[in-house]
């Protein structure tokens, strides 16, 4: 009897396993590569949720290209180069063929010539990479690809708008520079550096340090070293926990200083400016913060903290991973296929109106976003805050697309 | 300056004593029973995690005293259960014993608390400034975490100098057999000691959970530092490693407040060396750069020049 009832099932199990292969070789995958363990920890998982929440989006309205489901996959990176490379090849292997990174610059190019070289050997089963916020100029410069694409602002960029700023600011006399050793933090000191030379020769740069990445628990001898310098302005390119440490040691020392950073609002960052009492006094520059007004924008990232942890949590924050999603969709339909070279033409010359309602282009010549920037400075009497502190982001001047752009110095090898 | 100084030797000392902690333990292992514990800074971390799971149901003192007690029994039992059967194996399989043992305590770490730091908090009794001097302030929370190692280190001091078990542990050091001999129950002692090791490394865990961060990777982050201390120190000496361990935390703290290169000390001579030059970076990197590394090449130097370290009186 029980035989009977197994073999009457058999095919309907047999179809269903069939059918959930067929609809399995039929997603779009793309493969989250971020340090999902180690002092990048933190940002990784951030960014993970960022890239989970979107898809899920994107599948509950109907997926790509005539109902294609899309799928991610996290690997862990360990923020390792090296590991970075490993990682890609296991993706490859299971089939994926768009890979998506952002943490850290030095596994961001050894990433893109990886898939570069992979994909000249490998021709037909080409690979692409979208970063979404590594920000080494390099990565469009000297070491561009036609398979990788940049939806952030490179880091001279954001510190040429952040020199700017400083420019006006006649307050400012002695500046110290501190920044992560590995090809990020190069870049930003050497830019920081010559520009500020360039805009304000009364400058006194009175301090230009690196410490190892992600590997530093307790930045208070650097920060005693910061105060001894007698600096009033910090310059810092830091990002996870070296951001939210350094800040946090700041506060114990109760350094008063005002800080030009990138990556400020990153995890832990706000609760530690809140320590210092530092009130609009830590500026950043990004592409969106939670005080820029735009509805739809709000509601999302209303609706990302619903299902992730809550007010208490880190809310959203990677605008520049919801213009990368929403572009990589648009490119697949408009490519009818999701070939990554006929994805990679249909992106290369992509202009595009993001959830700010504000338009963005990419760059044909070295694949990078060119979007609004925003510098916000970090106090009371915002409308949203941060991480329960009641202290949020506050616009201090946009800087429009068009004057982002910047030269490259990319020759775009672009496949025949 | 002088408050670059000041305070660079209060951090300093704080990191030194904190090292302390946790190689007085080791050194004793080590040097009772020749086991390098690879495990040990593992249980710092457990320490660490540990308070902070305490923290949350009944707050950061009464973590302070469980941790270890709870960290200290589980390293007794490692050594009951695991190490003495493994002893019978030998040096190397003790040795490889512990150095599984830490990837496990990793890994089930990894899986209970999560790979992401967690929010192990200072408590509000001690969260203010203690004093505030040219203008720094010094959080209680550090003055607390010094306070407590040194009142450690003289516990630990009159407990082996002054007492009827630190004079059987002091023998059991040197003379296990003849300890033995005459009477005595040393692999209770062994047992003892490994466990109150695991207990003081847990309370440093504690201390240092809500200063640094409480997470996955404080344990291999650590670990290697220790074993320059105890090999620095030299092997089962208390005082030795006390020294050094204030001498790397030192070390380690003004390092990164130098700011000279290579470069900078040969230009007065007439030797002008810029990144382009043979070697590069080498020269333009500045000693605070490199202050990660000072200990190990310490490390190297002791080895080779007085291989008993500083007030040892076996060879390594």
């Amino acid at each position: 009897m029980n035989f009977v009832k197994i073999m009457n099932g058999l095919p309907l199990a047999l179809a269903l396993v069939f059918s959930a292969i067929g609809v399995q070789a039929q997603n779009v995958k793309i493969a989250y590569i971020d340090p999902l363990s180690g002092g990048g920890a933190s940002v990784g998982e951030h960014g993970w949720k960022h890239l989970q929440f979107l898809v899920d989006a994107i599948n509950s309205k109907g997926g790509v290209i005539n109902g294609q489901k899309m799928e991610a996959i996290a690997y862990d990176n360990k923020g390792s180069p090296q590991e970075s490379l490993v990682q890609v090849q296991k993706a490859i292997d299971a089939g994926v063929r768009f890979i998506t990174q952002g943490n850290g610059s030095g596994a961001a190019i050894a990433i893109s010539e990886f898939i570069a070289k992979y994909n000249d050997r490998n021709p037909g089963k080409e690979v692409l990479y979208f970063n979404y916020a590594a920000v080494d100029p390099a990565l469009t410069n000297e070491k561009c690809s036609f398979w990788h694409f940049r939806w952030d602002a490179n880091s001279d960029i954001k510190m040429a708008a952040l020199t700017n700023f400083m420019t006006d600011r006649k307050e400012i006399k002695k500046v110290y520079v501190i920044g992560q050793d590995y090809s990020f933090g190069h870049a930003v000191r050497v830019a920081a550096n010559a520009m500020l030379k360039q805009k304000r020769p009364d400058i006194q740069i009175v301090g230009d340090e690196l410490h190892p990445l992600l590997r530093i628990t307790d930045f208070t001898p650097y920060v005693a070293k910061i105060k001894a310098s007698g600096a009033d302005s910090v310059i810092t390119g830091n990002w996870g926990n070296d951001m939210s440490l350094l800040l946090k040691a700041a506060a114990d020392s109760g350094l008063k200083v005002n800080w030009y950073t990138y990556y400020a609002g990153g995890s832990g960052g706000p609760t530690a400016i809140k320590q210092t009492g530092l009130d609009h006094r830590v500026f950043q520059i990004s592409e969106w913060h939670t005080n820029v007004p735009a509805p739809a924008m709000e509601a999302m990232a209303d609706a990302f903290l619903k299902k992730y942890g809550g007010e208490a949590a880190q809310g959203w924050w990677y605008l520049r991973m919801k213009n990368q999603m929403d572009m990589f969709v648009d490119a697949l339909n408009k490519a009818k296929s999701s070939e990554p070279k006929k994805v990679a033409l249909a992106l290369a010359d992509m202009k595009f109106k993001n959830i700010l309602g504000a338009d963005t282009f990419m760059r044909p010549s070295d694949h990078s976003l060119f979007q609004d920037m925003y510098i916000s400075s970090f106090g009371s009497g915002t409308k949203h805050d941060e991480e329960k502190t009641g202290w949020g982001w506050k616009t201090t001047t946009v800087i429009k697309g068009q004057d982002t752009v910047i030269p490259t110095t990319c020759k775009m090898n672009v496949p025949s | 300056m002088l408050e670059l100084i000041i305070f660079s030797t209060l951090n300093g000392l704080l990191y030194g004593l904190l090292l302390f902690l946790l190689a007085s333990g080791l050194t004793l292992i080590f040097s009772m029973m020749g086991v390098l514990n690879f495990a040990h800074a593992s249980f710092y971390m457990l320490g660490a995690y540990f308070g902070f799971q305490i923290s949350l149901y009944v707050g950061f003192w009464p973590g302070l005293i469980l941790a270890p007690l709870l960290v200290g029994g589980i390293g007794a039992l490692v050594e009951r259960y695991g190490l003495r059967t493994v002893h019978k194996h030998g040096h190397v399989a003790e040795l490889l014993f512990t150095f599984g043992l830490a990837f496990m305590i990793e890994e089930l770490v990894q899986m209970v608390w999560g790979k992401v730091p967690v929010d192990y908090r200072v408590p509000d009794l001690l969260n203010f400034s203690a004093f505030t001097l040219f203008s720094t302030t010094y959080p209680a929370f550090r003055m607390f975490m010094l306070i407590t190692s040194v009142v450690v280190f003289l516990g630990l001091l009159l407990l082996l100098t002054r007492t009827r078990v630190g004079l059987i542990i002091r023998a059991a050091l040197t003379h296990p057999n003849m300890v033995g001999m005459l009477g005595h129950n040393v692999p209770l002692v062994f047992m003892l000691v490994f466990g109150v090791g695991c207990g003081l490394a847990a309370l440093a865990g504690v201390i240092a959970g809500p200063a640094l961060v409480t997470q996955p990777a404080m344990a291999a982050s650590l670990g290697p530092i220790l074993f320059v201390v105890v090999v620095v120190g030299g092997l089962g000496s208390l005082q030795g490693a006390f020294i050094a361990a204030l001498l790397i935390g030192l070390v380690q703290t003004f390092a990164v407040a130098i700011n000279v290169s290579v470069a900078d000390v040969l230009a007065p001579l007439g030797i002008t060396l810029t990144r382009d030059s043979i070697g590069g970076d080498l020269w333009m990197a500045t000693v605070a750069q490199v202050a990660p590394i000072i200990p190990y090449l310490l490390l190297v130097l002791v080895l080779i020049f007085r291989p008993k370290g500083l007030m040892g009186y076996r060879e390594t």
